[in-house]
């Protein structure tokens, strides 16, 4: 991160740490009426980390002066990571938080991964961050006793000081830092972690949002944020289809546009399109009004390409016939066929669910600089890794000469783990000979996204003459993130471990199989990705069968999970589980765990009573990232939507979560982006080129669209730290279907539900 | 052409095509990047900010607009952060990535000046314009409350 944006965020750490000790008024200094210069990043000064002390690993560093260098390695995109990162490394070392500087990672394989995605921040680096702060504490305590001549056990790390118990001496962090970085670093099995008693994160539910008085008084510094003499501003003209190009173009009335300077064309980008930029005409500007006029200007012939045909509409019904025909078998449990022949009845039903665009607020922009073959970039990325990589093979560079700072992000939800807005600013940095910051417009971000996939399932239960359900087939096709990267024409067993291979089912017969499906746009990540249509279409369909038996959701949601029990992978039917990279041992299939969130859930909203208040009530749970999760949605009639959410109960069991405070801020937002995906969800394609363009035809829902009431439970547990940024979203989704459907009568089977309660 | 508007406060003269929205020229010319770009069409309310008091979208509002009249933007609601709604923001953790933050404030400070005491529905009338990623709505209600020192409610 830059020196300004450093400075910027120091500042906003102390005084947030002074709100949340003292209680006291936030008090950020006067800002300067022209504030040109705090935006501009100045040659990097010698950071307090670059001195001398002890640094026993790329994380931490105690300067002589005490002051405490903690390294966020993941990015902040609104799960409050920077809140949460940083606490966990203080409490184990004994920082005093008012003596803690926290400076955001560059992109650098040392760090261990750092692609933000995934809800793996604290799920997979809980321990390892823990031992790496614990390896600091060790070696102050070292430092200490060699001094006092005392053992170390009878010393303690706490408030930056080390005291000597017996005797209460003390010495600061400051004193020791230097002795202490002398010492020999040691093993992980020498250091030890500190009781949970002693942590103050773990007994906290109001721990500060340390960005929040920076993020309230414009301080903040994200993608666009950032300024450097001579740079100019880039909006480009993408090809309307992915894959296609320029075919010829005439720059003349743009170049006498007020303020454009230049008119550059991008590289064409050649399938499998991964991480390159789209191509195109990009207009250089002194401002970003000037290079966007200048783009209106460009006068450009396309050839469109391969994936002109792609028609969305059509596409629904390819998805459909392809989930009516076996597939590849990833799931077999029993006899599927011989069960569905002698059930009593047999409940199926055809679900979609199309594209989804991120529509994150910030739309996509960032900042480069090309000199003496040095590359270096501000982009609000998830994946810093991958966008230092892209830009260097777009320059032609070694990653070395590629440096990747990381702003604050104004949203991500797996957007902004592509590289291509970064290796765009590159590209043009180095062919204007000045820095330059790519401006992404909202229309840009709708028409050239990594949408989620489109997908269509057909999912059939065989039931007994008692209601129970014998035989579960289950049928899902969508066109793979995979296909980004490569000619992967259908999902692969990977995919399916998002909801389809790891459901909890008390049925003998399971079968599921994954249909062809030939991708026409790029696909990527979304927040909670495949769970959220497999959730939809599991969600609905139990409840579904609930009301063909006439029974209480709730408790055939419970008598499908069956009883509390680990699966493992022969009582799921499966070979192998990817489990978003755990192990089975650690994080099991637990349906135990599912159950338990359907039985809180249900108790919060009072679920048995629900007949009596005249609202239309549904329920779902899911589990995804090795979290668990159940939704209760209570909607009304309105006038406007026909429907809207009036109350919502979430419960999440994500194992032990460090930030509870932020946990529960991920919930609330979780069941809003919920309700968004599902009633307004959805762009779609004609030749190709998404018809969609702003928040008008892409909507998301607003202020009165969501519930006033979301009521979070957060599950008490001291179990390993699961996933907690995406769980939340995919059972909203279902739960609001099965709502509508308690209120009107009306089983929508499609997304956008809103487009189900007009027809 | 030049334009006369005065920040924050203070008077600036900018030499700037007219038609340039105001959004353009705080970020660009004026370097206050605290008002956000997010839909360029008033759809959003990310840029939101004051003149003469007012709500406007500045992303829609053409700089001659703003020419002769007062402009406050999230930099200059406050000398030190310290507006109620800033204030009952940050001790109730309101923002999530943060990038509307500035333009719900803006909007917010314009309806408690209208009407210190808004009802729920009020609120949300007022708010509707203001799109949140994260799914902030429930606490910048509860926040709004707090600072017109109403009960927050379940945030």
């Amino acid at each position: 991160m830059s020196q300004d944006a450093m400075r910027v965020t120091r500042r906003s750490f102390l005084v947030g740490l002074n709100l949340s000790l003292a209680g006291l008024a936030i008090g950020l200094p006067a800002l300067a009426d022209e504030p040109s210069g705090r935006a501009g990043p100045s040659p990097r000064a010698a950071a307090p980390e670059d001195g001398p002390g002890l640094r026993p690993n790329p994380f931490v560093h105690v300067a002589p002066d005490g002051t405490v260098t903690l390294v966020c390695h993941r990015s902040e995109m609104g799960q409050g990571v920077r809140s949460t990162i940083p606490v966990l490394f203080a409490d184990e070392l004994g920082a005093d938080m008012k003596r803690v500087v926290i400076r955001q990672a560059d992109g650098d394989k040392k760090y261990g991964d750092q692609n933000t995605d995934g809800s793996s921040s604290i799920r997979k680096f809980y321990d390892d961050l823990r031992y790496v702060a614990a390896t600091a504490r060790t070696m102050l305590v070292a430092a200490a006793a060699a001094k006092w001549k005392v053992k170390p056990e009878t010393c303690e790390a706490r408030g930056n000081v080390v005291v000597h118990v017996p005797t209460k001496r003390t010495l600061g962090f400051g004193e020791l830092a230097e002795a202490a970085g002398n010492l020999p670093v040691p093993k992980r099995e020498n250091v030890k972690l500190r009781p949970k008693s002693e942590l103050g994160w773990a007994n906290s539910t109001s721990l500060p949002l340390l960005d929040g008085p920076a993020y309230v008084t414009g301080q903040a510094v994200f993608g666009a944020d950032l300024k450097l003499p001579d740079m100019l501003i880039a909006v480009i003209a993408r090809p309307p289809v992915v894959g296609g190009k320029v075919a010829r173009y005439d720059a003349t009335r743009a170049l006498q546009v007020p303020g454009v300077k230049r008119v550059v064309e991008m590289p064409a980008a050649a399938r499998p399109y991964g991480f390159q930029p789209w191509g195109g005409i990009a207009v250089l500007a002194e401002n970003t009004w000037a290079a966007m006029r200048g783009r209106a200007a460009l006068d450009i012939t396309w050839d469109l390409g391969d994936n002109a045909g792609y028609d969305s509409v059509a596409y629904r019904d390819t998805l459909l016939a392809s989930v009516h025909a076996p597939g590849t078998t990833y799931r077999n449990l029993g006899d599927v066929d011989a069960a569905f022949a002698k059930a009593a009845r047999i409940v199926e039903a055809d679900y979609v669910v199309p594209h989804l665009a991120h529509l994150s607020m910030e739309p996509p922009a960032a900042l480069a600089r090309v000199t003496g073959g040095r590359c270096e970039v501000w982009s609000p990325t998830q994946h810093p890794q991958a966008a230092r990589t892209q830009v260097a093979k777009t320059l032609g560079l070694g990653e070395d000469a590629v440096t990747v700072h990381v702003t604050l992000l104004g949203g991500g939800f797996g957007r902004k783990s592509k590289a291509d807005f970064s290796a765009e600013a590159a590209f043009l940095a180095r062919e204007a000979g000045v820095p330059v910051r790519v401006q992404w417009t909202r229309e840009d971000d709708i028409h050239h996204d990594y949408y989620n996939t489109v997908n269509a399932q057909q999912i059939r239960a065989g039931l007994d003459a008692k209601g129970k359900v014998i035989a579960w087939q289950h049928r899902t096709a969508f066109p793979p993130i995979s296909s980004t990267f490569s000619d992967a024409d259908r999902p692969g067993i990977t995919d399916l471990q998002q909801g389809v291979l790891d459901l909890a089912l008390d049925v003998p017969n399971v079968r599921a199989e994954a249909c062809p499906a030939k991708a026409h746009v790029r696909i990527g990540w979304y927040r909670s990705v495949y769970n959220i249509f497999h959730a939809f279409g599991i969600g609905s369909l139990i409840d579904e069968i609930a009301h063909a038996r006439g029974a209480d959701p709730r408790e055939v949601w419970l008598d499908i999970i069956g009883p509390p029990r680990i699966m493992g992978l022969a009582a799921l039917g499966i070979e192998k589980l990817a489990n978003y990279g755990e192990s089975l041992e650690k994080h099991p299939v637990d349906a135990g765990r599912l159950r338990r969130v359907v039985e809180r859930v249900t108790a919060s909203a009072n679920w048995s009573e629900r007949k009596k208040d005249g609202r239309g009530y549904g329920l779902a749970a899911h589990r995804s990232f090795v979290s668990y999760t159940a939704v209760v949605l209570a909607v009304v009639p309105d006038e406007r939507n026909k429907v809207r959410v009036d109350e919502a109960w979430i419960c999440m069991d994500a194992g032990l979560v460090v930030n509870q405070e932020r946990a529960h801020a991920q919930m609330q937002g979780s069941v809003v982006m919920g309700i968004s995906n599902a009633f307004f969800g959805g762009v779609t394609m004609k030749g190709g080129a998404t018809q969609q363009s702003n928040f008008r035809d892409a909507r998301i829902a607003r202020i009165g669209e969501v519930p006033r009431k979301i009521h979070v439970d957060l599950v008490p547990s001291d179990g390993p730290p699961c996933g907690v940024g995406e769980p939340g979203v995919p059972p909203v989704g279902p739960a609001l279907a099965n709502a509508v459907f308690a209120l009107t009568g009306k089983r929508i089977r499609e997304i956008p539900l809103v487009r189900g309660l007009s027809g | 052409m030049s334009v006369r508007i005065r920040v924050n406060g203070v008077e600036k003269t900018l030499d700037v095509d007219p038609d340039m929205p105001l959004l353009w020229a705080l970020r660009d010319v004026l370097g206050l990047t605290g008002t956000k770009y997010g839909c360029g069409e008033a759809l959003c309310g990310a840029c939101s900010v004051h003149l003469d008091g007012q709500v406007v979208r500045a992303c829609v509002t053409p700089v001659r607009r703003a020419d002769g009249h007062a402009v406050t933007t999230i930099e200059g609601l406050s000398p030190d952060g310290s507006h109620p709604l800033q204030r009952a923001w940050v001790e109730l953790g309101v923002p999530q990535c943060g990038y509307c933050q500035a333009g719900q404030i803006m909007t917010a400070a314009a309806l408690l000046k209208a009407k210190p005491k808004p009802s729920d529905d009020e609120i949300e009338q007022s708010m509707a314009g203001n799109l949140c990623r994260c799914g902030t709505y429930a606490r910048i209600c509860a926040a709004i409350r707090k600072a017109s020192g109403m009960p927050e409610g379940e945030r």
